[in-house]
C-alpha cells in the first residue's frame, strides 16, 4: 500500500526536478525515480513547486460545460490546480468529462458536497489524495483483453522480433501489471523471453505494488483462459500459475524480466528507447493536446522500425505524428514506426536500467506496505 | 431551443427500436445523435447492422472524434461514450455502470453536463433501469426528455422506471417519437 507522505511528495520532486533542469537532466530524474520507484528523493533533486509548475505551463484549460455552474466549474479547476502544484499530479490535461465523472465519485465516496471540500480534504490528508489517485489510475485490464490482437502480435511482430538479438518492450500505464504478464506468456512461448526487457510504468505507486506480487484473482481466470486460448496460447494456461486461497500467484519466472517503475506521462519523458510500446487505453482518458505529447513521447522512445500499441478504439487519425507511423494491423491499432534510422541515444542510462535488472540488484519493494 | 445534440439509449429490443426512430428521420437531420444500445463485447457487427436498415449514416464512435451532422454515433462494446466540451466524444474503460458499459447513464450525465439545455435525450425499449438517474440530470440542466410510452416497448422496465422517477417530460409511442425530434429541430 502507499500510504507516507514522502512517498506522493517524491514522485513529486521527480517531476519538479525534470521540468526544472531541462532535458538531460530530466532524463537521469527520470532513471533514478525508476530505480528508487518513488521514494524521496536527495536534498540537491528537490525544486520548489511554484518554480517547477509555473516555468513550463500555461494557465490551465477551463473546460467549458454549459450544464454545470461557473462557480463548480472554478472549484474543480482551483482543486486540479492544488493537487499539482502540492502533489506534483498534473490532471490538468485529463479529457474533461472522463475526469469530471472520477471527481464527482470521489466527492460521494468521501461523503463530501463540493469539490472545494474535497481540495481542503486532499491537501490535509495524504490518504484521500491515495483514494483520488486510485479512483484517477484505475484502469480496467485483464489478460489478453482483446485476444485477435495479442494474435495480431504472435503473428505480425513477434516474426520481426525474433530479427533482433534483444527486445525492448514498454508497457506504458501498466496499471497492476495484468497484461504485463500476458506479454511475458507470449514471449515465453515464442521462445523470445530470455532476451526481452520488459519495462511496466504506471503513475500509481499501489497499482505497481499490485503488479510486483504477481498475484490475481481467481476467480477471473475462467475468462483469462479463454482469451488465451483464443489469442493463440500453445500451453495450458493454468501451468503458468499456482492457486491458493482464492487468488492465483503467477510463476515468479514472468517477472524476472520486467522492471515496474513509476512514471507519470503527463509529466516525465522519455527513458530509455524501445523496439515496442504498448498503451492500450490510456490516451483516451488525456486531452488532445496530452495526447500529443505522449505520442511525441512515444515516438522519441521508439526505436527505428518500432512498434506501436494502442487500444481498439484509439488511433493515430487526425494527429501530428500519423505520418511518422504506418499501419501494421488497422484493426488492432498496431503501428509501426516509419523513417530513417536514428543514432542510439542515452547510452549511459540504458546501462543503469539494464544493471537494475541484473538478478543481483533487481528492486524490491523499497518502502514498507504498512 | 434548438438541441446542440440528440442522445439516445436503449437496451433489450433496441435494434427495432433504435430503427423505428432513425430510419423516420429525414437523411439529412442535421443534430448529430450519438446513441448507447446495450449489448455484448462480441457484437461488433450492429453498426453495419443498423446501417443496413436506415438512410442516416452510422459508425461507431472513435475517441476524440468530432461531432458532424448528419450522424448517428455508436458507443462501441465494453466501453463508455461520453460527450465532450468542444463538440468531441470521448472513450472510457472506467468500470461498468449497473452492470453495463456502455451504459446510458454514463452518456446523459456528460451530456448534461457539457451542453446543459442544449440536449435533447430519448429512452427506448429495455429491460433494466440504466438511463433514469441521467434523465434527471439531464432535465435539471434544463434539457428535455422523452421516453418511449412502455406499453409501445418491447421491454417496458427501463422506460418505464424512467416515468417512476418523475425524469421525463413526454412519453410518446415508438411511432411518434421521430416526429417530435424533428419538430424539435426545425426552429
Amino acid at each position: 500500500m502507499m500510504s507516507s507522505r514522502s512517498g506522493i511528495h517524491g514522485r513529486f520532486d521527480v517531476a519538479a526536478s525534470a521540468e526544472a533542469e531541462g532535458s538531460a537532466a530530466s532524463a537521469h530524474a527520470t532513471s533514478r525515480a525508476m530505480t528508487r520507484e518513488g521514494g524521496p528523493l536527495s536534498a540537491e533533486s528537490r525544486a520548489t513547486p511554484l518554480e517547477a509548475g509555473r516555468a513550463t505551463r500555461a494557465e490551465p484549460a477551463v473546460p467549458a460545460f454549459a450544464g454545470v455552474s461557473p462557480l463548480e466549474r472554478l472549484e474543480m479547476e482551483l482543486l486540479l490546480e492544488a493537487i499539482h502544484r502540492h502533489y506534483g499530479y498534473d490532471f490538468r490535461q485529463y479529457a474533461p468529462s472522463s475526469l469530471r465523472r472520477r471527481l464527482k465519485r470521489r466527492l460521494e465516496g468521501e461523503g463530501l458536497a463540493t469539490f472545494s471540500a474535497l481540495q481542503d480534504r486532499v491537501l490535509h490528508e495524504p490518504a484521500a489524495m491515495e483514494a483520488l489517485l486510485r479512483d484517477m489510475s484505475v484502469n480496467v485490464t485483464g489478460m489478453f483483453r482483446d485476444p485477435t490482437f495479442f494474435r495480431s502480435l504472435r503473428e505480425k511482430v513477434v516474426p520481426m522480433l525474433r530479427t533482433y538479438p534483444s527486445v525492448r518492450i514498454w508497457h506504458a500505464g501498466c496499471a497492476s501489471g495484468e497484461e504485463v504478464y500476458a506479454m511475458a506468456i507470449l514471449l515465453e512461448e515464442e521462445g523470445l523471453y530470455e532476451r526481452s526487457r520488459l519495462y511496466a510504468t504506471d503513475m500509481n505507486a499501489e497499482a505497481l505494488e499490485h503488479a510486483r506480487t504477481g498475484i490475481f484473482p481467481i476467480a477471473r481466470m475462467r475468462e483469462y483462459t479463454t482469451n488465451y486460448l483464443q489469442a493463440g496460447g500453445t500451453r495450458s494456461f493454468s501451468e503458468y500459475y499456482t492457486a491458493s486461497y482464492g487468488a492465483a500467484l503467477f510463476h515468479a519466472r514472468l517477472r524476472e524480466n520486467v522492471l515496474f517503475a513509476q512514471h507519470n506521462l503527463a509529466t516525465d519523458t522519455s527513458f530509455s528507447e524501445f523496439n515496442v510500446i504498448l498503451c492500450r487505453n490510456v490516451l483516451i482518458y488525456f486531452d488532445r493536446d496530452l495526447k500529443e505529447r505522449t505520442l511525441r513521447l512515444f515516438g522519441d522512445s521508439l526505436s527505428p522500425l518500432g512498434f506501436l500499441c494502442l487500444g481498439r478504439r484509439e488511433s493515430l487519425r487526425f494527429t501530428k505524428v500519423e505520418q511518422e507511423f504506418e499501419e501494421l494491423d488497422p484493426k488492432e491499432r498496431i503501428y509501426r514506426r516509419a523513417g530513417p534510422p536514428r543514432p542510439h541515444r542515452e547510452v549511459e542510462l540504458e546501462g543503469h536500467l539494464d544493471r537494475e535488472l541484473a538478478p543481483s540488484s533487481r528492486p524490491t519493494r523499497t518502502r514498507g506496505t504498512g | 431551443m434548438r438541441p446542440n445534440v440528440v442522445v439516445v439509449g436503449a437496451s433489450a429490443g433496441g435494434l427495432r427500436a433504435l430503427e423505428k426512430v432513425l430510419g423516420s428521420l429525414p437523411p439529412g437531420f442535421d443534430v448529430p445523435i450519438v446513441a448507447v444500445q446495450h449489448r455484448s463485447r462480441e457484437s461488433e457487427l450492429f453498426a453495419t447492422v443498423i446501417q443496413g436498415r436506415i438512410a442516416l449514416p452510422v459508425r461507431e464512435a472513435e475517441d476524440k472524434e468530432a461531432l458532424a451532422a448528419p450522424g448517428v454515433y455508436l458507443a462501441p462494446p465494453d466501453y463508455h461514450l461520453l460527450l465532450e466540451p468542444g463538440g468531441g466524444l470521448a472513450l472510457s474503460t472506467d468500470e461498468p455502470v449497473s452492470f453495463s458499459r456502455p451504459s446510458i447513464d454514463v452518456l446523459f450525465e456528460s451530456a448534461a453536463d457539457t451542453y446543459g439545455p442544449g440536449v435533447l435525450a430519448v429512452l427506448l425499449t429495455g429491460a433494466n433501469h440504466d438511463g433514469a438517474r441521467g434523465l434527471t440530470r439531464i432535465r435539471a440542466a434544463g434539457g428535455v426528455a422523452i421516453v418511449q410510452d412502455p406499453a409501445t416497448a418491447e421491454s417496458p422496465e427501463m422506460p418505464a422506471a424512467a416515468i417512476t422517477r418523475g425524469a421525463v417530460d413526454h412519453v410518446l409511442s415508438l411511432g411518434d417519437i421521430a416526429g417530435e425530434l424533428v419538430r424539435r429541430s426545425v426552429s
